[in-house]
């Protein structure tokens, strides 16, 4: 009762402890969060060089809607939003199948599965490229031999993104490992249970272990999409060996090579800002992706909601 | 699994965010300070970041370093190599940039002036009563200043020209028009039973090293800007006709086939160089070739001329493409003074330019040096030293946009020797449209 008295008294006094206590978090917030976003909203309206500021209106914002290199980011990222990540957890999935049923081995295969996961983006996407290349490659040869069209994989605008596709199914160790980890979390109990019911392999999939690993299947695409939104070493390595330009004086370095169809968002975004220095545009890019990624959040976060239940309707 | 999801999902958010926090790095403003020269011998140490890297380069480095030393004792010189442009930039924004720092590309020349990066080297200039225009050929000016500031004085220079393997010529004299040089190359061409290319005559993509049209253009006296800076690259019709020329003579050799040749090739800067392992008969490339063909083919027979320029200007031929190695004092150096003297000893010394060009086989950018009896020429140098001379031998004028500039043309060229676009004058206007838009963004043109 003294204590209720005494908060009756001093309301303020508990907002403040509150606040105390939160200061930590809120100095993070108002530093890493609230400063850039107003910071990058302000220079979105000047023309800013690194250097020097001036007020240009709308100039930028302007200059986006004409801006085709950007729709084409935007477009070349959705494109692997929509293509490259199902296509990574379905394979991700795929593979995590068939290393947990072996009954041989399966420590070696879950070995080299994994390995390509661990190899540095660079380094991978260099190995990718020379793997493919149509001069020297060696699965270049292997298809020219057999018969098989051998296309231009990082030279040609319509293959160069089912390149990095590749790159991206070659490199799902890691995906490969959380759906292991999921699919051997799935009661046998369950498939036994089907199995005396007269459930088939394909209804055994559908029926029980789908909806068991679903909350890792959603998290594996969340993941995705956000890397995704990011992509960009392995774009703009691939395209730097591709095309054969070096950082050298002449030596001119087109980001997106062939045809920009490997520009992703960030590239343009960090073409504008470091090598343009177009900083004022970049906020403007940076703003946008922004927007995007938190549409992407919303909706994802939404979808949450039904999935934080086992299949008993428990939280989980 | 529920805040593992939530917590993946907050993640989103902040993909956006790291980008945000690239833009608010904040704004340094103040003018150059500026000094009078060897006012004082106190001890100080300067820094001084460069990109060479190459060992070669580094000893030659060292070498004119010691000179400077043993001129100026009270000056002791740090320097750092393999530096780029970004980081140069960084260390100014960063308020803690070196004393001298020195750019291999003339690129971001006009941004360096414009934004004041690198401080205006005019007063010091005056202030050592060194006269530019009768020290420097006239080019060098173009790529060294921006709207009245000279920011950059050039250490070095470097010519392009044509380098051709005198076996693979089977007897033939260099071509000195572009309609030589593609019947020249058909003719040196070697195909496989397949129809694959084994040895060609000349390369004529764009994405080929050096055959960007920064380096091209000149074969036909192209122009890149107005004097507004708005492109010039539509309405000039030579660009048409070194574009039309390129895709005459790599349909000749089918694009795809081009391409597989091409990505066959070692790296350019290695001794894998196909114009090195005799791959490839005629090549465009600059003067340090020299240099690198007498350390990793010592044994190729080579010859080197002008590049070949249109059959409609044979009074053009004997000039080529210059660019050059810049240096400057960045803005906020802590020893403007002791830097000015390393980027004048650097620059205007003879003894220095001479004894750096002789070791790495660059063009010396004064008109003293280029006349110096102690510095080395042969037959094959003595090509890039005439183009160096030659009236007509351009450069492409510092620019705010200068690298958007070049990428957006070499896009449109791959494009069009791809055949993937079939109009060149629409392809060429988009050219225009991009570049003015792009001018008016960054320079309100």
């Amino acid at each position: 009762m003294a204590t209720t008295a005494l908060r009756h008294k001093n309301p303020g006094r508990g907002n403040l402890r509150a606040l105390l206590y939160l200061s930590p978090w809120l100095a993070g917030f108002a530093i890493f969060f609230v400063y850039p976003l107003v910071s990058t909203v302000y220079f979105s309206f000047q023309r800013y060089d690194l250097f020097t500021l001036e007020p240009v209106g709308l100039l930028n914002w302007e200059y986006f809607l004409k801006d085709q290199a950007a729709w084409t980011a935007i477009r070349n990222t959705l494109w692997l939003v929509v293509v490259m990540v199902p296509l990574r957890v379905l394979f991700g999935l795929g593979v995590a199948q068939l290393v947990t049923r072996l009954k041989a081995g399966a420590g070696v295969y879950r070995t080299i599965f994994y390995l390509p996961a661990l190899v540095p983006l660079v380094a991978g996407t260099l190995g990718f490229v020379f793997l493919l290349n149509p001069g020297t490659g060696p699965v270049q040869a292997i298809l020219s031999a057999v018969g098989l069209p051998a296309p231009d994989w990082f030279g040609d605008p319509a293959w160069s993104k089912w390149g990095l596709t590749l790159l991206g199914l070659w490199s799902v160790g890691d995906l490969m490992v959380i759906f292991m980890a999921a699919l051997l979390d799935v009661p046998k109990q369950l498939y036994e249970a089907a199995a005396i019911d007269g459930a088939n392999g394909w209804r055994q999939f559908t029926s029980i272990t789908l909806p068991v690993i679903r909350p890792v299947l959603m998290f594996a695409l969340v993941t995705g999409v956000i890397q995704t939104l990011q992509y960009f070493t392995q774009a703009e390595v691939a395209a730097r060996v591709a095309s054969g330009a070096t950082d050298s004086a002449g030596s001119v370095f087109t980001p997106g090579y062939p045809d920009q169809s490997t520009l992703t968002f960030p590239q343009w975004l960090f073409q504008q800002g470091f090598r343009d220095y177009a900083m004022g545009y970049a906020c403007v890019l940076a703003l946008v992706l922004f927007a995007v990624s938190m549409v992407f959040t919303l909706i994802l976060l939404r979808q949450f909601r039904g999935l934080g239940q086992d299949i008993d309707g428990e939280d989980i | 699994m529920k805040r593992l999801l939530l917590f993946s999902a907050a993640l989103s958010a902040t993909a956006g965010l790291a980008a945000l926090t690239a833009c608010t790095a904040g704004t340094e403003s103040g003018p150059p300070k500026v000094a009078q020269s060897g006012a004082s011998h106190e001890p100080v140490t300067i820094e001084f970041w460069h990109g060479f890297s190459a060992d070669n380069e580094l000893k030659a480095f060292d070498e004119t370093l010691a000179g400077f030393q043993k001129k100026f004792p009270w000056i002791t010189v740090k320097p750092t190599k393999a530096v780029q442009d970004g980081q140069i930039l960084q260390s100014v924004r960063g308020g803690n940039p070196p004393d001298v720092a020195l750019s291999f590309t003339t690129d971001s020349v006009a941004e360096f002036c414009k934004a004041g990066i690198f401080q205006d080297l005019n007063p010091y200039l005056k202030a050592s009563g060194i006269d530019p225009a009768s020290l420097f050929p006239k080019v060098i000016a173009e790529y060294t200043q921006y709207q009245g500031k000279r920011c950059v004085m050039p250490m070095l220079a470097d010519a392009y020209g044509l380098y051709y393997n005198k076996a693979l010529m089977k007897g033939h004299q260099p071509p000195k028009t572009m309609s030589e040089l593609a019947d020249l190359a058909k003719k040196l061409t070697v195909k496989d039973d397949k129809g694959d290319i084994k040895v060609a005559g000349f390369v004529p993509i764009s994405q080929m090293y050096e055959n960007a049209p920064i380096h091209t253009g000149v074969m036909v006296g192209a122009k890149w800007t107005n004097p507004d800076g708005t492109s010039a690259i539509g309405s000039d019709p030579q660009w048409k006709k070194l574009m039309t020329w390129q895709k005459d003579l790599t349909d000749w050799y089918g694009y795809d086939r081009l391409e597989k040749f091409r990505k066959s090739f070692g790296d350019e800067w290695s001794a894998e160089n196909p114009f090195n392992t005799g791959k490839v008969a005629m090549a465009i490339d600059g003067e340090w070739r020299t240099a690198m063909l007498a350390a990793d083919a010592p044994d190729l027979d080579y010859g080197t001329a002008p590049l070949p320029v249109a059959d409609d200007q044979p009074q053009r031929y004997g000039a080529g493409f210059i660019t050059g190695t810049v240096i400057g004092i960045p803005r906020g150096a802590k020893h403007a003074e002791a830097a000015w003297e390393l980027v004048k000893y650097l620059t205007t010394d003879t003894g220095s330019l001479v004894t750096l060009s002789n070791a790495i086989r660059n063009v010396p950018s004064t008109l003293p040096a280029l006349q110096s009896p102690d510095l080395k020429k042969d037959s094959n140098f003595q090509t890039f030293l005439d183009v160096f001379a030659n009236p007509n031998s351009t450069t492409l004028p510092a620019h705010v946009n200068s690298v958007f500039n070049q990428q957006t043309l070499q896009e449109a060229q791959i494009k069009w020797e791809s055949g993937r676009a079939s109009d060149l004058d629409a392809l060429l206007a988009e050219v225009d449209k991009k570049i003015d838009e792009k001018l008016k963004l960054t320079a309100g043109g």
